[in-house]
């Protein structure tokens, strides 16, 4: 046998071969439920943000890397950020402004903060305050959902408080479930939402415990207070926020029992914010504010490492 | 944690192959003191002659593997440590004459100190890879009461059937060599874990459990085919619901884990007056005819693949053990010691290492419960009192966290070096 010299690696030498971008592009393969609902209900127009912002993501997180002097890795998480922006954008917003918003998500939000793994904030989430804050207006023009044929009318959002329903609860229900309703692109089909995070949950991509907490948490505070906890569910960006942006690995907590924690606080300040705040929607605001205190939960939540109350036992 | 299988020679008998011309025998194979030499060379020795040993408890003495002459003395890199340890080379004569086997009249008649004793003589080491010297897991200290033995025949690696084969082809002897661990610990309940993709093993070892007529001494525990299913504290966890202390042993629940290829050994060793000497090795991956070996001890890593056909497909990296807690190895020189269970040669994985996400999966993949990806960034940014603090003296370094990590993270690897960085400074106190 002719001699050779062999790698020395250390263990383990098998990988199971799920990689950052494998996980990434199944959330988008996840998001295309929403996505079909949002293309659907608000037409043509809604596709060319979901694109640009894409794009914009992509193109913005090549160039910042460039300018790092970083590779560039096609992970897909900027098109995870450049779609989810999209999805929580109106339906009606210049093309100019979702390429704005989603370079602010990258470059700002996500890169300056050392980029994949070291960002705070959720970048969506990030761009979407940032455009709030800068084009107030453009930010709060809602259409009807008229899909690709007759011209958009403006309407007011179910949370809004100028929102008027005439018929019975039933059928609000069931719009605001199918997603028949004013509001951001992705986040009015509840349904849709809902087959999203399920699928990431079955396949062991998300935990099932920052959205039960979250949603479980609005629909307690909500009947608490005496108000309406189906409609507080269905209504807004709470599907959305629950199972997309507030499982977001990097600004979420990493245990069991932080992620428990992050969607009871994210419950919280989504419920007080829409009902005594002066915002009508708080989803955003909610998740990034807990996002900001994430890295404090996983400073202080830890898991019991095996072994440990037994041996304080034994030496008590 | 399910991992791929890649059980190749389940199904292939235990081939012995021909003695080698010579073998290379580290002085120090065990986890504990390593063995002084007690030959010179040009010295003749025969088969099972005794030729390294320690005044040292924690220690396992080391035999001649064939009859010959010791030809050189020469220093060999001791897997697990890292560290060169010394070794001595045997050219064989080819005639493989034994020394004079001790083979008592009355087994069943000796003491617990005198099994005892024997087992230490023979070198028996625990064989599921750590390489503990058995009689000292068979010496629990004053006070301590062992109420329960395990035997692990669970092998959890992928592509390691060596113990399976043991069970399959020697099942009488490590049912006996279990009735002499039970003679020495007394303990009050003895469990055999399998894991259930060997049920071929569970059904033989059951049949010649009623045979024997131990079937009210000894219970089968069929376990899922998980990993680490086969490491102690996850076995103790599991049978038992008992947790074994951070820093502390399975003797401090009470309890023992021996591996069935140990218990061959020990019957070997009391009823057959024979050292140890040589073992069952699975040669697998990228090699033409994938086999279980029996092989002298020393036999070089060449002689194996040879045997097998030589190396057939991508081969980048070899390994000794399993390809989740084994050792890659830089050439074919090394030989086969105690401690190893198979030789794998397989295609090398490359590491690109990305940023940890916080996906969670380290930690849900970790049988200890700790918080990989944290003991990980504390080592990588040299907070090494606070990996002491996040208990990485807990972590048995397994795999599981690196093996699911979608950022390739090397995880067990930083962890090592924080480990040795943490010893060296408790030495320098």
């Amino acid at each position: 046998m002719p001699e050779r010299k062999f790698l020395v690696s250390p263990g383990p030498h098998l990988w199971r071969g799920q990689s950052v971008s494998k996980i990434m592009y199944i959330v988008v393969l996840a998001l295309m439920f929403p996505t079909a609902a949002g293309v659907y209900f608000f037409g043509y127009h809604a596709l060319s943000v979901i694109a640009v912002s894409i794009a914009a993501a992509v193109l913005a997180e090549y160039t910042v890397k460039k300018l790092r002097k970083r590779a560039f890795v096609m992970d897909g998480s900027a098109v995870v950020t450049g779609l989810l922006l999209a999805l929580i954008l109106p339906p009606t917003i210049p093309l100019w402004m979702a390429a704005v918003g989603s370079v602010f998500s990258i470059a700002i939000v996500k890169e300056a903060f050392g980029g994949l793994g070291h960002n705070i904030f959720n970048p969506a989430l990030g761009g979407r305050a940032f455009l709030a804050a800068c084009f107030s207006v453009k930010m709060t023009t809602w259409v009807s959902p008229t899909g690709f044929g007759a011209d958009a009318v403006t309407t007011a959002t179910p949370l809004s408080s100028n929102f008027i329903w005439e018929g019975d609860k039933l059928s609000l229900y069931q719009d605001l479930f199918l997603g028949n309703t004013g509001g951001s692109i992705g986040e009015t089909s509840a349904l849709l939402i809902l087959v999203g995070g399920i699928l990431l949950i079955a396949l062991s991509i998300i935990s099932w415990r920052i959205p039960v907490a979250y949603i479980g948490t609005v629909a307690l505070l909500t009947l608490a207070l005496g108000q309406d906890a189906i409609f507080h569910i269905l209504a807004g960006g709470l599907m959305i926020g629950a199972f997309f942006m507030a499982t977001d690995y990097v600004t979420s907590p990493i245990t069991e029992k932080g992620k428990i924690i992050f969607g009871i606080g994210a419950g919280i300040l989504t419920v007080v914010i829409r009902r005594f705040g002066g915002l009508p929607e708080g989803v955003c605001y909610s998740i990034l504010f807990m996002n900001a205190i994430t890295p404090l939960i996983d400073r202080y939540v830890r898991v019991r490492p095996y072994g440990l109350v037994k041996k304080a036992k034994s030496e008590g | 944690m399910k991992v791929p299988e890649s059980k190749l020679t389940a199904g292939s008998p235990i081939e012995p192959i021909p003695l080698p011309e010579k073998v290379i025998i580290p002085l120090h194979q065990n986890i504990g003191a390593p063995c002084e030499t007690m030959v010179k060379r040009g010295d003749k020795v025969l088969t099972g002659q005794k030729i390294g040993d320690s005044e040292r408890f924690v220690n396992a003495p080391v035999h001649a593997t064939v009859s010959g002459e010791i030809s050189a003395t020469t220093m060999v890199v001791n897997p697990p440590t890292g560290q060169a340890v010394a070794a001595l080379v045997i050219t064989s004569d080819g005639e493989d004459k034994w020394v004079e086997l001790e083979v008592p009249k009355e087994p069943e008649a000796l003491s617990v100190k005198e099994l005892l004793g024997k087992i230490r003589e023979a070198g028996i080491v625990g064989l599921g890879g750590a390489a503990f010297p058995t009689h000292v897991k068979l010496s629990p200290p004053e006070g301590k009461k062992i109420d329960t033995v395990i035997l692990n025949g669970c092998e959890c690696e992928p592509y390691i059937t060596s113990d399976h084969r043991v069970m399959l082809e020697y099942g009488e002897k490590v049912l006996s060599g279990l009735n002499i661990i039970r003679k020495v610990l007394s303990p009050d309940t003895i469990f055999i874990a399998i894991e259930n993709n060997k049920t071929d093993a569970i059904d033989h070892l059951e049949e010649l459990i009623v045979a024997m007529g131990l079937k009210e001494d000894f219970k089968i525990i069929p376990l899922k085919s998980k990993y680490p299913m086969g490491a102690e504290k996850t076995l103790i966890g599991i049978i038992l619901d008992r947790e074994v202390p951070i820093g502390g042993l399975p003797l401090d629940v009470g309890v023992v884990v021996h591996n069935v290829s140990t218990a061959k050994a020990i019957h070997d060793a009391i009823f057959e007056g024979k050292p140890f000497v040589e073992r069952v090795v699975t040669v697998t991956g990228a090699v033409k005819n994938p086999k279980n070996l029996l092989v002298r001890l020393g036999t070089p890593l060449r002689s194996l693949i040879e045997y097998c056909g030589g190396i057939d497909g991508k081969a980048g990296e070899v390994i000794l053990g399993g390809p989740m807690m084994g050792i890659s190895q830089p050439d074919l020189d090394f030989p086969v010691t105690k401690g190893t269970s198979c030789v794998l040669v397989k295609e090398s994985t490359p590491i690109r290492e990305q940023d940890c996400i916080s996906c969670g999966r380290c930690l849900e993949a970790c049988q200890m419960h700790l918080m990989p990806t944290v003991l990980a960034k504390y080592a990588k940014a040299g907070r090494y009192d606070d990996c002491k603090k996040a208990y990485i003296d807990d972590c048995f370094e397994c795999g599981a966290c690196a093996y699911v990590c979608p950022a390739n993270i090397p995880i067990v690897q930083y962890i090592k070096v924080a480990k040795s960085e943490l010893i060296k400074r408790a030495a320098n106190k």
